[in-house]
């Protein structure tokens, strides 16, 4: 066989593609050998040309794309060589995805596991004289900014999940597409652009002008500035769940005799339930790793401060900003507390798909 | 307990477009009365006025008088969630609540009320839906299960238990066997005439034969032209009806010839 596909109008080709329904394949492991073939090629000329280790991979993959779309014109037919051509790009592109967050994934794991250790989770940062050396050294643990994130995390949550499941609520089941819901859907999605910074220094703003003293710094402040970031996204989520909400069942509940906000509550939240409680911890996810908002309103401490409403507290992300600014000995706190950060997000991603499978509405079949 | 309906100078409108004109009609108590006409009639649109499901659309508003045992639908004072109560409804598709088991959804009316009611009150409550609604036999093992997992003419029924449960004056049915095979849609013909000893059914089928079938009454909904609003033609004891019809149209249509 040429290359002769479908385009043709010999009349004998034409019958052939017409009385059979089978034509010649490439092999099922054509692509690992097109893929392993340009991998050794690349090898050869990185040796003979001295190229660096990056440009191994990236001239096997462009060979591949060329190759293995030209094997399959001349072996199969155009379309099926169009299809591997489209094919081979698709996994470039999911592999070029994977790059940076395996990448990063890998790096923090590396400089981060030596620093993990049973102290570094259990002390906080503060100078203390060493009995041996009689020298002034720092804590060398995170505990402090451990407690500081998961507490001020949780106070943004408080505030932003009903706020924003309420505005859901009222976008999807009374505005009706009115004035006021369109503003506040033009609102939200203004929010949704707030810089961070801007958010901190809100709040700081916002206490200064309460307290009258403008140095004021406190957990609680720090919650706010995150509830400002985490609000929109939480109102996006829980609005389109809601919308998912088929209107047959909201129908059926008050044929019923079911008053409207029993329906809400009873039909309408239960249904979106496990979607809402996705687009929260995606939320959380957004805003546990916020450093500026944080640097801005809740300040620094290197001692473990429990309460929100007093005091300078520290959090992950600022812990990692500062420790990477001090010594180079100082970098391996840093790195560990990203990978504690990383796994906190990890975790509540899990969590939020465990939830998410539980309360799915159940078919039973 | 089952109620009879008057309906007067009716005119039900989406918005600025009016979808039905100029309805009267009375609907006897304890018996089944069919509404027959083509797709976009208003047939279904008039039924949901009979307990205000209408009002649920936004924008959409009635003009004229329905009443039910003395007391207007439409009065100011009216409790549209009261009326809902009293007033059952079936859906065209079955649509049992996804995160409730069987037994559950049964209950649904009188849970969602949050109305108090004893574990034995409970299960001789669904029993008697199940059983009422021809289900109990296919359910009675398996109560904890999902209703989304049932075929879809169990779930009608399982929806038609539903609206039993809370024990209303009157039961609306609209299309209720669209979606069903034949045998499940004998299934819930049986049932009509079943629950007409204590009901008054009004069922809006595309089905001709269904609604000679089950109906005392029928009425047949017409459109002058497209865009015009829906006006019932005529209003008759079904065997008249599918008979010797009043109308010309109502003919031409039972008959086939259009719609």
């Amino acid at each position: 066989m040429t290359t002769q596909g479908y385009g043709t109008i010999e009349p004998e080709l034409d019958e052939l593609s017409i009385s059979s329904f089978s034509h010649v394949r490439l092999p099922r492991f054509a692509p690992l050998l097109v893929l392993l073939g340009a991998l050794a090629l690349s090898g050869l000329l990185a040796l003979l040309l001295g190229w660096g280790p990056v440009a191994i991979p990236v001239v096997a993959v462009i060979l591949t794309i060329i190759a293995l779309p030209l094997w399959s014109a001349v072996v199969e037919n155009r379309r099926a060589a169009v299809d591997r051509l489209v094919t081979c790009l698709v996994w470039t592109a999911l592999a070029i995805t994977l790059v940076p967050l395996v990448w990063v994934l890998e790096k923090t794991i590396a400089e981060g596991i030596p620093a993990i250790s049973w102290h570094f989770l259990t002390n906080d940062m503060r100078q203390g004289l060493d009995p041996v050396t009689f020298k002034m050294v720092a804590g060398g643990g995170l505990k402090h900014a451990l407690l500081g994130t998961l507490l001020v995390t949780l106070g943004a949550v408080v505030i932003s999940v009903p706020i924003g499941l309420m505005t859901a609520i009222y976008l999807v089941e009374y505005a009706r597409g009115s004035w006021i819901g369109r503003t506040i859907t033009i609102l939200v999605d203004v929010m949704t652009g707030i810089p961070s910074i801007v958010a901190g220094l809100f709040a700081v703003a916002l206490f200064s002008t309460i307290t009258g003293n403008p140095g004021i710094r406190f957990g609680l402040m720090g919650s706010i500035a995150l509830s400002l970031l985490m609000i929109p996204t939480v109102v996006r989520g829980a609005e389109e769940m809601m919308r998912l909400v088929p209107s047959d069942l909201r129908e059926a509940a008050y044929a019923l005799g079911v008053p409207k906000w029993r329906t809400i509550l009873k039909v309408v939240l239960p249904t979106a339930f496990g979607g809402i409680v996705t687009g929260v911890v995606l939320a959380i996810s957004r805003v546990v790793g916020e450093t500026a908002p944080l640097l801005v309103a809740v300040g620094t401490v290197d001692y473990v401060n429990g309460n929100l409403f007093s005091g300078r507290m520290m959090t992950l992300p600022v812990y990692i900003m500062q420790e990477y600014n001090g010594t180079v000995d100082d970098r391996k706190f840093a790195w560990g507390a990203a990978l504690i950060l990383i796994a906190i997000v990890m975790i509540l991603n899990l969590v939020a798909r465990i939830i998410g499978k539980i309360f799915a509405p159940q078919t039973g079949r | 307990m089952a109620k009879s309906i008057d309906v007067s100078d009716v005119n039900i409108y989406y918005g600025d477009f009016k979808a039905v004109e100029d309805v009267s009609m009375t609907i006897k108590a304890k018996s089944v009365t069919a509404f027959i006409g083509p797709s976009g009639c208003g047939k279904s649109t008039f039924l949901r006025t009979l307990n205000r499901m209408h009002e649920v659309i936004p924008g959409a508003r009635v003009e004229g008088k329905i009443v039910v045992d003395g007391q207007s639908l439409y009065d100011p004072a009216v409790d549209p969630v009261e009326v809902r109560r009293r007033i059952g409804m079936v859906f065209q598709r079955p649509n049992p609540f996804p995160t409730m088991s069987i037994y559950d959804n049964v209950l649904a009316g009188n849970r969602l009320n949050s109305k108090r009611i004893s574990r034995s009150e409970a299960d001789a409550i669904v029993e008697r839906s199940l059983r009422g609604a021809n289900l109990w036999n296919e359910v009675k093992d398996r109560l904890g299960k999902p209703g989304m997992g049932l075929s879809g003419g169990q779930q009608q029924r399982l929806c038609i238990a539903r609206a039993i449960a809370v024990e209303p004056e009157v039961l609306l049915m609209d299309e209720p066997c669209s979606a069903l095979d034949p045998i499940s849609t004998a299934a819930i013909e049986d049932l009509i005439h079943e629950l007409k000893s204590d009901y008054t059914i009004v069922i809006v089928t595309h089905n001709m034969q269904q609604a000679a079938r089950v109906s005392d009454d029928t009425g047949f909904f017409n459109l002058k032209a497209a865009g015009k609003p829906g006006h019932l033609v005529e209003f008759n004891p079904t065997k008249q009806m599918f008979t010797n019809p009043d109308n010309a149209d109502t003919e031409a249509y039972i008959s086939g010839r259009f719609g």
